[in-house]
């Protein structure tokens, strides 16, 4: 199973039958355990990564520090969850420091994001404040360097 | 222009020329000229030295050592190949006295064959076998007694083979273990065997075990040399980090053995190098101290591209051993009714794939090609729909 998820987490859209070619294992089985990773959500999507940046104009990353209150019972979790649910927030992470929530949200420019930050996330009660970080350059994403990959340039095609 | 006196006889020494230059340049030629062709005749990892390997080298020269080391290696990068082969093979290699630093197994090799021969002494080796062991050999004034192995022996020197050519000039047998170009790898009880052999004959052993952390199955299968009963005296090893950590570049290696032949070792590498590359040394210890996660990383690749090539092969009607290390498979074409080097060309004219004929490696590699599978998923699956193409209309043909 680790093999074949470890395989899919670099390459989404390889089917059961190249799996299979790769590792040994029947296509009947591979499918059998992909679709039981995605029922469990282990396999959580397929997406296809993209540099927005190549068509021109990409969108605007802002890193957003935000402090809020635990409440009673639930603790972070439910205040999380909302800002969360914003299809804005495009990942979020609650973290050790200073403040509570790491949030990076996405938005066309930089209004769209202070709109958000302004307007939505600021007047949920449970936040206390929020710290807002502008991405001005991207060098690595999920394991992805952006622009900058290294090439095996240079191998002679025949060696003994 | 007609020649002038001076030049009929060469000045270059006759030992050199005596060097065959190889038949197939003009091949390899041909290749390096072409472009948009899928190489499986490379020997050599795809991957890139991994970044922290890379990372070390580049601090080094940041902190400003770029001085020689001492003749043997830094002390702290012998420390390290110390512990790491007490780790993996049990033998204790002292830092001090019986670990030298070396440019690659390349140099290591050279200076094991001249430290331990006499003019006219016989080295053994079983072939198909690396393309360097051959010229070095006579370089050093010795002669090769090449023992072919089979397919149906899995590419294993038998017993038999090696009492038939042993003669009292004998005095070194050079094992390739996992093997270049066939990925054979001999177990515990097959080396036993030659270490007996080797006792009987009072012979010394070359160790090449440069591919040691490429296995694949069984990761036990592998068993250093040296480490069996008697043979710590008789056997100097060399290895190295180009084809485990990707860093064929670098050129540094190591070689491991009994004080007398390190120190008889140490002496023409003191002469010939003065010390391995400085930056090289660092970037090695890095890959021994924190090297591992990258290197099962190259090996669960290569180790999936293995299999692809292996099946595909056989898919295609080219007979292959299961190759149980380094990163070749060695299929025979002996189908087609080619030669190996006909197919190699043909094969390069007309579906633009590379692969190495295996008659470079010996009289015993003819009637087989090695395949790299240090290649792309794509490009492995590519060349076997091309190859596969070849063999039908060459068999068809025939
Ligand atoms: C069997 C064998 N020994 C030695 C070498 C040379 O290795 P190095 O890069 O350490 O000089 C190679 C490289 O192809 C090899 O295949």
């Amino acid at each position: 199973m680790e093999e074949i998820l470890r395989i899919l987490e670099k390459n989404g859209r390889i089917d059961a039958s190249q799996i299979s070619e790769l590792t040994g294992l029947k296509e009947e089985e591979i499918r059998e355990l992909i679709t039981k990773a995605e029922k469990d959500n282990i396999i959580l999507s397929y997406k296809a990564q993209i540099d927005w940046g190549k068509l021109g104009d990409g969108p605007v990353l802002a890193i957003i520090e935000v402090k809020i209150a635990p409440q009673r019972d639930v603790g972070f979790d439910a205040i999380a969850m909302r800002i969360a649910r914003f299809p804005e927030v495009k990942s979020m992470h609650l973290v050790s420091g200073d403040y509570d929530l790491s949030a990076q949200v996405e938005g066309k420019n930089m209004y769209d994001i202070s709109n958000f930050v302004t307007n939505t996330l600021s007047t949920i009660d449970a936040v206390q404040g929020t710290s807002t970080r502008f991405v001005l350059k991207r060098y690595k994403e999920d394991g992805t360097l952006i622009g900058g990959d290294d090439m095996a340039e240079g191998r002679l095609p025949v060696s003994l | 222009m007609p020649e002038s006196p001076i030049n009929r006889h060469s000045r270059v020494s006759s030992r050199v020329n005596n060097i065959p230059f190889s038949g197939i340049r003009r091949f390899f030629d041909l290749i390096a000229s072409s472009d948009d062709i899928i190489s499986l005749g490379v020997g050599e990892p795809d991957f890139i030295t991994p970044w922290n390997i890379r990372e070390a080298a580049i601090y080094s020269i940041e902190r400003g050592h770029t001085h020689y080391t001492s003749n043997n290696g830094s002390l702290d990068l012998r420390r390290e190949i110390s512990k790491h082969l007490k780790n993996r093979t049990g033998n204790l290699y002292d830092p001090t006295t019986e670990i030298l630093v070396t440019v690659g197994v390349s140099e290591g090799l050279d200076l094991a064959v001249r430290a331990l021969t006499e003019i006219g002494d016989e080295v053994m080796v079983p072939e198909p076998s690396f393309v360097a062991y051959g010229p070095i050999v006579h370089m050093a004034g010795g002669s090769v007694i090449g023992i072919s192995t089979s397919m149906e022996n899995k590419f294993i020197p038998t017993i038999t083979d090696l009492e038939n050519n042993v003669t009292d000039k004998t005095r070194a047998i050079l094992i390739n273990n996992p093997n270049n170009p066939t990925g054979a790898v001999i177990n515990r009880e097959g080396l036993s065997k030659i270490a007996e052999f080797v006792i009987d004959n009072d012979l010394i052993v070359i160790a090449d075990e440069i591919y040691d952390r490429l296995i694949y199955g069984n990761k036990d299968s592998f068993v250093h040399f040296a480490s069996l009963p008697g043979m710590f005296e008789r056997t100097v090893t060399l290895n190295g980090f180009s084809k485990s950590y990707a860093m064929t570049g670098w050129r540094i290696g190591y070689a491991t053995g009994p004080e007398e032949i390190i120190a008889g070792m140490t002496k023409l590498h003191q002469y010939t190098m003065m010390s391995a590359p400085t930056v090289a040394q660092y970037a090695a210890k890095e890959a021994l101290v924190n090297g591992e996660n990258s290197l099962n990383e190259m090996l669960d690749a290569y180790s999936m591209r293995r299999r692809l090539l292996v099946n595909g092969l056989n898919n295609i009607g080219l007979d292959c051993v299961d190759p149980d290390g380094a990163f070749y498979a060695f299929p025979s074409i002996k189908s087609t009714g080619l030669s190996s080097e006909s197919f190699a060309e043909k094969l390069l004219m007309e579906e633009q794939v590379a692969v190495v004929p295996g008659n470079v490696f010996g009289p015993s590699g003819e009637g087989f090609i090695r395949c790299c599978y240090a290649a792309s998923v794509e490009d492995i699956k590519e060349a076997i729909l091309r190859i596969g193409r070849f063999v039908e209309r060459e068999t068809n043909s025939s």
